[in-house]
């Protein structure tokens, strides 16, 4: 089959590899309609995440159509057309067992501190992901879900990962009827917790990105005020004067690893890799935020240590809220938010590239050229 | 999905109440001044929140965020929230397995693991197993050092930078060599727009984008000087 292959930091391409097998009863061999870029493939295509091995086929955002499963399967047949979350779950665990989906403990031999993702490193369990013609998915009763007829192919691409991670970071935010809410972050996870904090009873949301195209779309798609980083001063000072001084009841960390606006902390862990990521963002975030207040983090960040202000936080009194979103968990409700038309996860889909020019994709997506906010890769 | 509840203002204060009828909390603080005779509030001091106990806040009503907000309010009750509370053996309970402990993947003896399991996990990746120099060194960051040790990662960078090095001559004897330029995908410039893109935009990221060409081929040029260095040698002698 044909898929996309990391080859080193900044380099892909495509190449030819053994079709997926089933390797365990529980398994599905899946045929991917589509896939996506994430903003966190970019950690990976950075060179940012220890243990990415060259051959590794990225993509945890990825529909398809079953071609295969296991003997113990039993929700899935062959021909489904179906959405699957970007954590590998048995369903068991201690950690399943209570909702924690994205913490399993049965998936990831590489790690405790991380569960299995698909495409995302050794780091995350060595299983290759969905940017090719076909997909092995562990654990299929546990984490695939039939795509309703009704429901777009792709808005069910968005929900694999980035819509519910966003829907999930405005849960973490802990946000009350007239909160004030600052989501750090235009891209598509950040769009998606700017339009969810609304339906959690947010008083205000303001955006902060340093793309004026992105912060646009967060004007219109998520009916956000915001803030250009690179056109104010300090952006701390600012969130600080939006707020009447007081600071954001909370702050949404949706930027993760890759995060620009100080170029020490940008360069140290981008570029030379000694930090896990650059935490200016959560940095921000735990600046902005009013004493009390909480910060929700759910962009990620590598397992190398991070340079964090951990002692305004402490001071503060800040909570700070934290995971991988369990995405398979907020799929219920987000169809319900779908179906009711309160959001159309599709519309921040910019770009359509097929599997042979993935080494565009990632380019467009990482230089940030021509308007790109997600890219959809077609094999 | 829950109706929204309560008043049409939106609350002064987190979590407060709603306050009926849209009368601002700063207004009460400015009447509970004036009856204890205190001196007229300053201009613009209320807009100076953290310094009073209940100022006014700029938040529009609950009735004007319904209208303008598809959706606005529907997760307000935190049972409609998917996952508050964090940990539900209620959620656990509907995940699909059915087993209490999955069945063990085969060919899990050997593969490395984090020291802090107790052993290879009952289901695995098995893309790009452990080999040549870069699997030496990242197996012995798996067997020496646990998560919590900063030289674990290190070696696992350092193994990473290995395998890059070791496959840009393996896939050449291979007949599978590098696309040096290919690869980068950097034709994408061509068709995207790279001018639109940056000029005129207050972006801030070519400062250290300027980095990238020698993140990406740093390796190259390390090569080229390695043979720059050679041939003046040569040359001296």
């Amino acid at each position: 089959m044909r898929a996309m292959t990391y080859r080193g930091p900044y380099r892909v391409r495509v190449e030819e590899k053994p079709d997926p097998r089933i390797e365990h009863p529980n398994d599905a061999i899946v045929r991917v309609e589509r896939a996506a870029i994430c903003g966190s493939d970019l950690h990976l295509y950075h060179g940012m995440m220890p243990d990415t091995r060259v051959g590794h086929t990225f993509g945890h955002e990825f529909i398809g159509v079953v071609e295969q499963v296991g003997p113990s399967v039993r929700s899935l047949d062959v021909g489904d057309r179906v959405m699957v979350p970007f954590h590998v779950s048995c369903g068991s665990c201690w950690f399943c067992a209570r909702g924690l989906y994205t913490n399993c403990h049965n998936v990831n031999p590489n790690a405790t501190a991380v569960g299995g993702i698909f495409g995302y490193s050794h780091t995350t369990g060595g299983y290759d992901g969905g940017q090719a013609e076909r997909v092995r998915v562990p654990f299929a009763d546990v984490g695939p879900q039939v795509i309703p007829e009704w429901l777009d192919p792709d808005d069910a691409l968005m929900m694999t990962d980035a819509l519910g991670t966003g829907y999930f970071g405005a849960q973490l935010a802990s946000i009350r009827q007239g909160d004030t809410v600052v989501v750090l972050g235009a891209g598509p996870v950040g769009l998606y917790a700017a339009k969810s904090a609304w339906f959690m009873g947010a008083g205000r949301v303001i955006v902060v990105d340093q793309f004026e195209y992105r912060l646009e779309k967060a004007r219109t798609f998520a009916h956000a005020e915001t803030i250009n980083f690179a056109e104010v001063d300090d952006v701390v000072v600012e969130m600080k004067k939006q707020t009447d001084y007081l600071g954001a009841d909370s702050v949404i960390d949706a930027v993760g690893a890759e995060a620009d606006g100080n170029f020490l902390q940008h360069v140290t862990s981008a570029k030379l890799k000694l930090q896990g990521g650059s935490p200016v963002a959560l940095n921000w975030a735990i600046d902005g935020v009013r004493k009390g207040g909480t910060v929700s983090a759910m962009g990620a960040y590598g397992p190398i240590p991070n340079a964090v202000k951990f002692g305004d936080a402490m001071n503060k009194g800040v909570t700070i809220h934290m995971n991988q979103a369990p995405v398979k968990r907020q799929w219920p409700r987000l169809l319900e938010h779908i179906q009711a038309g309160h959001i159309t996860p599709s519309e921040i889909i910019t770009h359509r590239i097929p599997l042979e020019h993935i080494d565009e994709a990632y380019h467009l997506f990482s230089a940030k050229l021509d308007g790109c906010i997600k890219t959809v890769i077609v094999p | 999905m829950s109706a929204v509840e309560g008043g049409d203002a939106v609350s002064g204060g987190a979590g407060d109440a709603d306050v009926p009828g849209g009368a601002a909390p700063g207004d009460a603080v400015a009447a509970r001044r004036a009856g204890a005779g205190v001196d007229a509030v300053p201009p613009g001091a209320l807009d100076h929140t953290p310094y009073v106990a209940d100022p006014p806040r700029r938040v529009p009503s609950a009735a004007e965020l319904r209208e303008r907000i598809p959706g606005w309010g529907s997760d307000l009750a935190l049972e409609d929230r998917p996952s508050v509370p964090k940990l539900s053996r209620e959620v656990g309970a509907t995940s699909g397995a059915h087993w209490d402990l999955p069945d063990q993947q085969p060919d899990g003896e050997g593969r490395e693991r984090s020291i802090e399991h107790a052993h290879v996990t009952p289901v695995f990746g098995t893309a790009q197993p452990l080999s040549g120099p870069a699997g030496v060194v990242r197996r012995y960051a798996y067997r020496r050092f646990s998560e919590g040790r900063l030289a674990h990662w290190m070696l696992l960078v350092l193994g990473d930078r290995i395998d890059v090095a070791t496959h840009r001559v393996t896939d050449a004897l291979r007949g599978r060599p590098d696309r040096v330029v290919h690869e980068t995908g950097v034709r994408a410039e061509l068709r995207h727009h790279p001018v639109a893109s940056r000029a005129g935009s207050s972006r801030r990221d070519w400062r250290h984008g300027l980095l990238d060409p020698v993140v990406a081929n740093w390796g190259w040029f390390a090569a080229l000087g390695g043979v720059v260095l050679l041939v003046r040698r040569l040359r001296r002698r």
